[in-house]
């Protein structure tokens, strides 16, 4: 099912910028199943791994489990079959909404992981700080978030997950309810902050050119069962330009994962 | 429409010929309504509305005017009760003018009268008392009990029904019971106010506690949250909302406790059910109406300060959709 695919073609992958592929991965997955207790396969044998500084997008339709994984890897679910390996401690995690406390500031929100893991209250708040900037919420700290608008809450819920210094990052959809301006240029700092972390990234999404631009490596899945039906590898080296998604290549790895959903959902 | 994709989707064997069907039936069936409805639809032009660019004075003047619509509605109230004091009770109900006499004339016999203010002030005291402790117990026993309900599903399976058992059964059938175990005097009636408003604090409490993001819960499980912290940092601050919306129905349900209570005891010191009833069949209708007057401003009180420590704890970052 999985092949390597190591031609780039065309692509000048500089040395620095590309993603680092050595050493043990970070997340493996190993023939993992999920059955529900009313019968429903959600998930059946899905088997890849994930590096650190290797940035892995799931795509596929609606309740094909694609959630599933990330429920899965991060232990709030346990799978019916085979066996996941990962470090949940360092794990950060991302989900559909915000899902910020209303009652507390940026700031307060921010610290809440470091918070909840018991850290102290001078090195959380610095750490928070820190990640406030990185996240361009500067001068936000104090605001509560129904004063921020959405695309500023999911900065504030990325930098909640950051303050961890997470190796494993698993995204559930972050960006699906942003419009497309907001959700590009969150993309693009995205980016930024992979290259920065190099943490290893698992990332849902049903959009298929995020998947593209974000990625080093595309899965596709079907629904009902979901199963990996493809697997690309994505040859574009980072820093990657918001140019690139008008690059004809850009358009043709598109093509080829959309055709790989189409293939599946008959 | 969408329930011939949705079924097509979920149905156990979809067929390879429905399945590239769906776009041209859906087209076939689509088009043509859209097109029919802008058919149909007569064309109307709509015009922009200025936008208000009065004066900042003359905007604050409109706050102020706004704020004060309360004090308006007192007057067309008071305005009715002169009415029907001087003129609509006698000519519409052919009733005689004692039974309601002005307003003015309440007051004064309420405040000039030593003997009726008197009796006015200590019965006031009496049943605040007994309606604020009564409520503090509410709000400790009403807090305590969603808590726990939130906790297990068992346990506010066990305990529900009881509450709304309590919610349903009228006060005053209570009475007669507890006035056989607890007497007349304070502890009853204490006892009356709790009663009637521990169900709102309860309910509400237990609603917010269990509205608490289902995303946030996870986030509490990926970091093994402990109850306790679970129920402190996102349980209690969710619940906050809804529990003083509780909160203000169990503080105006605690003075009528208060109030009914001590009415239906009838005897023991008076609090101002009893002073009401006992103006009423001295045929002191002034001071009746100053008493009645009383206890709904306590019921105002209670609530103004609710809405104000609501305000206070919660405004800064609820989303009311007002």
């Amino acid at each position: 099912m999985i092949e390597e695919l190591t031609a780039t073609p065309g692509a000048e992958p500089k040395p620095i910028s590309a993603p680092f592929r050595g050493g043990p991965p970070a997340l493996v997955f190993d023939s993992v199943s999920m059955q529900f207790p009313d019968g429903t396969l959600a998930l059946q044998d899905a088997s890849f791994s994930v590096h650190p500084g290797e940035f892995v997008t799931v795509v596929g339709p609606s309740g094909c489990g694609k959630s599933t994984l990330l429920r899965i890897a991060s232990g709030l679910v346990q799978q019916s079959g085979g066996t996941v390996s990962v470090d949940r401690e360092s794990l950060g995690y991302v989900f559909q909404d915000a899902t910020l406390l209303k009652w507390r500031t940026v700031q307060g929100n921010v610290e809440l992981m470091a918070e909840l893991s018991g850290m102290d209250k001078g090195r959380r708040k610095q750490l928070a700080s820190d990640v406030i900037d990185l996240v361009g919420l500067r001068g936000f700290e104090d605001k509560y978030p129904k004063q921020l608008s959405g695309g500023m809450r999911m900065r504030c819920s990325l930098a909640r997950a950051l303050v961890m210094n997470p190796k494993v990052f698993m995204f559930d959809e972050p960006f699906g309810a942003l419009d497309e301006i907001t959700r590009e240029r969150l993309n693009d700092e995205l980016l930024s902050l992979f290259q920065r972390q190099r943490f290893a990234a698992l990332f849902i999404t049903h959009s298929i050119a995020e998947a593209v631009f974000l990625s080093t490596r595309v899965i596709v899945m079907s629904a009902r069962p979901g199963v990996i039906v493809g697997d690309f590898q994505v040859p574009f080296a980072y820093p990657r330009s918001p140019e690139l998604r008008f690059d004809p290549r850009f358009a043709e790895l598109c093509g080829d994962v959309s055709h790989s959903l189409r293939d599946a959902h008959v | 429409m969408s329930t011939v994709i949705g079924r097509s989707n979920s149905g156990d064997t979809p067929t390879e010929e429905t399945a590239p069907l769906e776009p041209t039936e859906r087209s076939e069936v689509d088009f043509p309504t859209a097109a029919s409805s802008t058919e149909r639809g007569a064309f109307t032009t709509y015009t922009g509305q200025d936008i208000d660019t009065r004066s900042v004075a003359e905007q604050r003047s409109s706050q102020a005017l706004y704020k004060s619509l309360p004090l308006g509605v007192f007057a067309v109230f008071m305005g009715i009760w002169y009415f029907m004091s001087y003129w609509g009770l006698k000519h519409l109900f052919h009733k005689p003018q004692f039974l309601l006499p002005p307003p003015h004339s309440v007051i004064h016999e309420s405040i000039t009268n030593a003997q009726v203010r008197k009796q006015l002030v200590a019965a006031t005291l009496l049943s605040v008392r007994v309606a604020l402790i009564g409520l503090v117990v509410a709000i400790a026993i009403g807090l305590a009990l969603a808590i726990l309900m939130s906790q297990a599903k068992w346990i506010e399976r066990s305990l529900f029904p009881y509450l709304v058992a309590l919610q349903a059964v009228p006060i005053l059938a209570f009475v007669p019971l507890l006035a056989v175990f607890f007497g007349f005097n304070f502890k009853a009636r204490v006892i009356v106010c709790i009663i009637i408003s521990l169900f709102p604090i309860v309910s509400n409490t237990l609603f917010g506690l269990l509205s608490a993001d289902q995303g946030l819960h996870d986030l509490f499980t990926l970091r093994k949250a402990s109850r306790w912290t679970r129920l402190t940092k996102l349980q209690f601050p969710a619940a906050l909302p809804a529990m003083f919306a509780g909160l203000k129905i169990a503080a105006g349900l605690s003075v009528i406790g208060s109030v009914v209570g001590d009415t239906f005891f009838r005897q023991g010191k008076p609090g101002i059910g009893i002073l009401i009833d006992n103006f009423r069949s001295r045929l002191q209708n002034e001071a009746m109406y100053g008493a009645v007057l009383i206890a709904a401003f306590i019921g105002i009180i209670v609530f103004v300060f609710f809405t104000w420590l609501s305000e206070k704890t919660v405004g800064h970052w609820y989303e009311s959709t007002r």
